[in-house]
């Protein structure tokens, strides 16, 4: 309380000091997430030294990027900073809907940001957000139970060993899965994951002419893999499971193994929710000897919608809430382990962080991801687990419930490779693809 | 001649029918429950769920971190404006429905009722590009006129239903004694229909205030309303079930308590002329 009394002295000093003429009010559009609520709690600061004040509208992630796309294609003007990805980022920046992140000032240093988040982020070699957090994906898994199995995980294992180790650790009678991972519908979600998992079996969305590769022998090794590995060893219901539901059951002590974002790193080593915070080790995520690991990456970057009033006064946030300024004023708030992650090349190179079990391999999972080299085989595309082209996100949601069906037993996987096929190469005709 | 009923059928009836309405407030009654749970007991097995702590840690945290009252406040401008909006244009309406008919009144009546059958994702952008032109993006007047417009049929059949009910030689009566179209309406018409009324501004302050297509998609931060406030707590990467629920009791408690005081009218509203 009394640093936010203090803040807020500051704030009217402040004002008065600068005649509050140049003062604006920024309307933000962000996601619900723990790091982007910390930045809600410490705006005070910004408003502090620059005089102008922000309004934030929260809304959950899917809400947000219908809410936002319907206001920037329309040119609505209802926000003057929007929360975006790195799907979304180089599409609109191509476009011309964002406004371009290259006059920002010398004591930002642009060249700090991680070049795999600020190549994601740009169009043609121009930044068009800035990266507040980015975050790839990892093995997360309990120390304890890998013990009693007998056996070691390597820092960098592949999916054979994986498979392994999942049904050794599963113990039925004790609720114990040997792995849990994502099967939920969704490009976001189960899409994702499996987008990826893919990329490490040699499989990839579409060839050089941008024809559908379902029907390729990679595609069918790739979920037969996931179906006869989840049924061994996956919770009951795995079809239904995304993000939330498998971080429950590993907080609960439920889950051997665990490959999901590593921003959830920081959720399961926290004591206050995790029965199991003291047991947990990380690793990369797996691969399958073709030279391509199963990791993503992903960044939730701030953008500026092209002809909004107040440019000038976003780019100063912009710059104050993705700024090296930030994340000590986190760190002195809420600890090194709670800083925004993944964005910024100082921040691992800071001997506090340095200390935070996470962190390294953190850095290295988000190192060995490449969004322009993410298949074995050459594909026309930018992303790893998404294609950056405006239709992508229908289409995989689609391809994504008939994966989904096939996991809950609805449907066999050929099946569901079948339709996915289909539906794919209808889909990228009509878009004039083929 | 009513049939008698057994104790025995009374108390299976009875049994019944409690057992139906805890099925269907079950879900209410969990949010209620975790609410009152930290994040880390929320995600437990139901049985450590309500031997957990119990706490009010969700509800200080939400109401530090968003503004309720604003939400609030913008929740009831919006669905009373809509509905007493409704209430204007659809009494003449379902009047000349009810007492003047033409050929095409049961055309017009099914008409409008088809239009609720348009998705809504259908007409956002139309709607929301003349919200950008007539500068009612983000307000709650531009939220009243959608809501309205889209309650509008619900409103207008409900009033015909009940105007119907309503012998056409009182109104005759009355303008054999002189009194004005307006008069006939605002004097005669619309006292003798106030449960009706009544019941159709309950249902539709209801059906306003849980809206949320159109209170999400054409606000930001100014006349965001509740569904915005619990849309904040919705996360895909993070547990906030407990704040989540803790947002969700205090945007529904409003409704539910209204709900609770009118429930008479609002059964006679809607099984009104099911019997004859």
């Amino acid at each position: 309380m009394k640093l936010a009394n203090a803040l807020r002295a500051a704030t009217a000093m402040s004002l008065l000091a600068t005649g509050a003429v140049h003062a604006e009010n920024l309307v933000i559009a962000t996601v619900n997430n723990g790091d982007m609520i910390r930045m809600q709690g410490l705006t005070d600061d910004f408003t502090a030294k620059t005089g102008h004040t922000v309004e934030w509208v929260t809304l959950e992630e899917n809400v947000l990027r219908q809410r936002v796309t319907t206001d920037i294609t329309t040119k609505g003007g209802a926000f003057d900073i929007m929360t975006i990805g790195m799907y979304e980022t180089p599409i609109w920046g191509a476009n011309g809907w964002l406004v371009a992140l290259d006059d920002l000032s010398a004591e930002y240093d642009v060249g700090d940001i991680l070049p795999a988040m600020s190549g994601g982020l740009s169009h043609d070699g121009t930044l068009y957000a800035a990266p507040f957090y980015g975050e790839s994906s990892m093995i997360m898994y309990r120390t304890d139970l890998m013990e009693a199995a007998g056996l070691e995980m390597p820092d960098a294992p592949s999916w054979s060993f994986i498979a392994k180790a999942a049904r050794a650790m599963t113990d039925r009678d004790n609720e114990i899965n040997g792995v849990c991972l994502r099967g939920k519908a969704g490009w976001g979600e189960g899409g994702a994951f499996i987008t990826a998992m893919s990329n490490s079996f040699g499989a990839r969305w579409f060839d050089e002419d941008w024809n559908a590769q379902f029907d390729t022998r990679e595609w069918s090794d790739t979920l037969n893999f996931f179906v006869n590995m989840m049924t061994d060893s996956g919770p009951a219901g795995y079809a239904t499971n995304g993000f939330n539901e498998n971080l429950s059951l590993f907080q609960q002590g439920k889950c051997g193994m665990w490959i999901d974002a590593t921003v959830a790193a920081s959720f399961v080593t926290n004591p206050n929710d995790s029965t199991v915070a003291d047991s947990v080790g990380f690793a990369l995520a797996p691969d399958n000897g073709m030279g391509v690991r199963s990791n993503w990456l992903w960044a939730w970057a701030l953008a500026i919608p092209a002809g909004t009033q107040k440019e000038a006064a976003a780019k100063e946030f912009i710059e104050w809430a993705t700024s090296t300024g930030y994340i000590e004023l986190v760190a002195a708030n809420e600890g090194w382990a709670n800083v925004p992650p993944g964005a910024r090349v100082s921040l691992y190179e800071n001997a506090n962080y340095k200390d935070v079990p996470f962190a390294q391999m953190t850095l290295d999972s988000i190192l060995s991801a490449d969004p322009n080299n993410s298949t074995v085989d050459p594909s026309p595309y930018v992303g790893i687990q998404f294609a950056a082209i405006p239709e992508f996100a229908g289409i995989a949601t689609e391809v994504s419930q008939e994966f989904s069906a096939a996991y809950a037993g609805q449907q066999s996987v050929e099946e569901a490779l079948a339709k996915a096929q289909a539906l794919t190469n209808d889909a990228m005709e009509a878009a004039g693809y083929r | 001649m009513a049939r008698a009923v057994t104790p025995r059928r009374k108390m299976i009836n009875t049994t019944l029918a409690w057992s139906v309405g805890l099925l269907i407030f079950f879900p209410i009654l969990w949010i209620i429950v975790l609410s009152f749970k930290t994040e880390g007991d929320a995600i437990k097995t139901p049985i450590e769920v309500l031997t957990s702590v119990w706490t009010f840690e969700s509800y200080l945290v939400v109401q530090d971190r968003s503004d309720y009252f604003k939400h609030f406040s913008n929740s009831v401008i919006i669905a009373m404006g809509s509905t007493l909006l409704g209430i204007l244009i659809a009494v003449p309406a379902a009047w000349s429905m009810a007492f003047v008919p033409s050929k095409r009144t049961r055309g017009i009546l099914m008409w409008m009722l088809s239009t609720k059958m348009l998705p809504a994702v259908g007409v956002l952008y139309p709607i929301y590009i003349g919200f950008i032109k007539l500068g009612l993006l983000d307000t709650r007047l531009g939220l009243i006129i959608v809501l309205m417009l889209i309650n509008l049929p619900i409103i207008v059949w409900m009033l015909y239903t009940y105007f119907r009910e309503i012998p056409g030689e009182i109104l005759e009566a009355a303008r054999m004694d002189g009194a004005t179209l307006r008069e006939e309406v605002l004097y005669v018409l619309t006292p003798m229909a106030i449960p009706g009324i009544a019941s159709t501004i309950l249902l539709n302050v209801i059906l306003a205030w849980n809206e949320a297509f159109w209170t999400l998609n054409l606000t930001a931060a100014k006349a965001a309303p509740l569904t915005a406030f619990i849309a904040s707590y919705s996360s895909p990467e993070g547990l906030f079930y407990a704040k989540l629920s803790a947002a969700s009791v205090m945007a529904i408690a409003p409704i539910l308590i209204l709900g609770w005081f009118s429930q008479k009218q609002l059964v006679r509203g809607l099984t009104f002329g099911a019997v004859k």
